[in-house]
């Protein structure tokens, strides 16, 4: 196979790969669970772990960070 | 319902201690690599410093020390001791692996200080960024293997269901990094400190900046904003600005990175096709370099007020500018017509330090400013004003640090490029040294600075952890007897 046909096939699959992931990521579908996701460095603080068991339910991601964090218990 | 916490409950005991050593041995390391920095800055402006205690005191043998130390030993300090501590808060889990967690802990520190006596020996590979003679590059690997096995022994007891971003950055560095490593430092050896290279002419030479371009794709950068991923939004408190981003940022950073090594052997023996697709590859790599800077100064969207009293996150934020500068900067100097003007130049001294100081060190301040209050059990840092010190400290350093390295590189490659009408140079060598002299000056003045602000960290370090708290300066003392202990 001419070298010229591999390269041209692989930007091809190169693009495809990160249209895919672009897809993915944005897809309004999984919307939620990355706005979930992204609270994860403030799900073991102290506070938001009680807050949970309190309401059952995610919390504002905003009030978990004003508040101190918790590191350890021993 | 949430998708973060996998169950609910009691917070598991972290390993906090392995984190409080590597910390403490960041801000050591930090202060030993940048001091040999000055020194050698000081033997540019001032030659006679060379002959403090010739050969060991030559600038050819410091200079490969200090890169070593600040790299591996200040900021490898600083990755293990932020992944450690990343990987544990995110996956709300302890950190596997017994004796091998204390064995990178030990280990690194002999890696270092046989660098230490090894590098002014004139002990060397000879390859940039690792230099280090195969019985240490042994050592190296086999640190590296058990940190991959650590960390992502923690990824798989995980006690969340998802793996928070920061980690896919840790994660990728640690493999990157094992693969670079062991690729490049293959070699024969022939006595119990010298080693040949398997690899040979043009093709060590690619091997060998595959390695150095993806140390600072992956070591600096990728590691660094695992670091940003976390501390950033823990520090503003708020979630980062674009989980998605995140993701697309990742995949693309990572996949791009590995092609642009090629732009450090520009008009080289290296085939062309091969210059030109690094070229290519390193322009590109502005656009997830600059969509991971947005979503990290973004996250502070609604919450800049914060800037104006809490110096961290200053560090944290400013740091983020230095990279967007430095990424916007790096794709610029690889192309090949304007890297025939910067290519041997103090330009790219500038380059790597705006980088070095302005993204890799001030996030790694910002991280461990975070870091030691919640490590001790403090509310906050002995002192406040102390980091705003340091922070002003670091900010001129760097920016005198790299100004003048623009001067004088420019100065170099106008100088060196210069032809009279009948063909001849128009300036010796000798002239663009002098002409150098006066940015040397202000970029010893500029690191001086930089230096300075990290001994008022150690400082603030030092009473932060060994000053008696009183209970309000103490962090939820009731849940935390580990403060005692520490």
């Amino acid at each position: 196979m001419d070298i010229n046909v591999l390269r041209q096939i692989g930007v091809v699959l190169g693009a495809i790969a990160f249209l895919a992931i672009c897809w993915w990521a944005f897809s309004p579908k999984r919307k939620k669970r990355f706005e979930e996701d992204a609270k994860l460095p403030f799900a073991d603080e102290q506070e938001s772990i009680e807050e949970d068991a309190r309401k059952g339910d995610s919390h504002s991601a905003d009030e978990g960070g004003a508040k101190q964090e918790q590191g350890q218990e021993k | 319902m949430t998708t973060t916490v996998a169950e609910t409950g009691k917070l598991p005991d972290y390993d906090y201690n392995i984190v409080r050593q590597f910390t403490i041995m960041s801000v050591v390391w930090g202060i030993v690599g940048m001091g040999v920095g000055v020194l050698i800055a000081a033997q540019l402006a001032w030659p006679a410093l060379n002959d403090i205690w010739q050969p060991f005191t030559h600038f050819g043998r410091l200079r490969p020390l200090h890169t070593n130390a600040v790299i591996f030993a200040f900021g490898g300090s600083v990755l293990f001791a932020t992944s450690y501590y990343v990987v544990q808060r995110t996956c709300q889990t302890r950190l596997w692996g017994g004796w091998l967690i204390p064995f990178t802990f030990w280990g690194w520190q002999v890696v270092i200080i046989g660098a230490a006596i090894t590098l002014p020996m004139g002990l060397t590979s000879s390859k940039e960024y690792a230099e280090l003679e195969w019985p240490l590059d042994v050592l190296i690997a086999l640190i590296w293997v058990a940190y991959a096995f650590v960390f992502f022994g923690t990824i798989v007891k995980r006690r969340t269901s998802h793996i928070y971003v920061a980690n896919w950055f840790f994660g990728a560095y640690i493999i990157t990094v094992a693969a670079l490593h062991i690729i490049n430092s293959l070699a024969v050896p022939v006595s119990a400190f010298k080693s040949y290279s398997i690899f040979a002419g043009t093709a060590d030479a690619m091997v060998q900046w595959w390695y150095g371009h993806n140390a600072v794709g992956f070591f600096l950068t990728a590691a660094f904003l695992g670091i940003m991923y976390y501390f950033v939004p823990k520090q503003a408190g708020r979630p980062v600005y674009s989980y998605q981003l995140s993701i697309v940022h990742f995949w693309a950073l990572i996949s791009i990175y590995v092609w642009a090594g090629g732009h450090h052997l520009h008009y080289s023996a290296l085939p062309d096709w091969t210059q030109s697709l690094a070229m290519v590859m390193s322009v590109i790599l502005l656009a997830p370099s600059w969509g991971g800077m947005i979503n990290g100064i973004m996250t502070l969207s609604g919450a800049w007020h914060k800037l104006r009293t809490d110096p961290t996150l200053r560090f944290l934020v400013v740091s983020l500018s230095f990279y967007g500068m430095s990424t916007f900067e790096g794709p610029m100097m690889s192309i090949k017509t304007v890297n025939a003007l910067s290519h041997n130049t103090d330009w790219t001294v500038g380059h790597v330090h705006s980088g070095a100081l302005g993204w890799v060190a001030m996030i790694s301040i910002g991280a461990l400013y975070h870091l030691v209050p919640v490590l001790w059990n403090r509310r906050q840092m002995f002192s406040v004003k102390l980091i705003n010190a340091h922070f002003w400290l670091a900010t001129i350093g760097t920016v005198l640090y790299i100004a003048s390295m623009w001067v004088n590189g420019i100065t170099q490659g106008l100088m060196w490029r210069a032809f009279n009408a009948d063909g001849t140079l128009t300036y010796s060598f000798v002239e663009s040294v002098i002409a150098s002299h006066p940015g040397y000056v202000v970029r010893w003045l500029g690191g001086a600075l930089f230096l300075s602000g990290m001994f008022l960290m150690a400082y603030n370090v030092f009473r932060t952890i060994t000053d008696e708290p009183s209970e309000d300066e103490v962090r939820h003392d009731e849940h935390l007897p580990a403060a005692k202990s520490a």
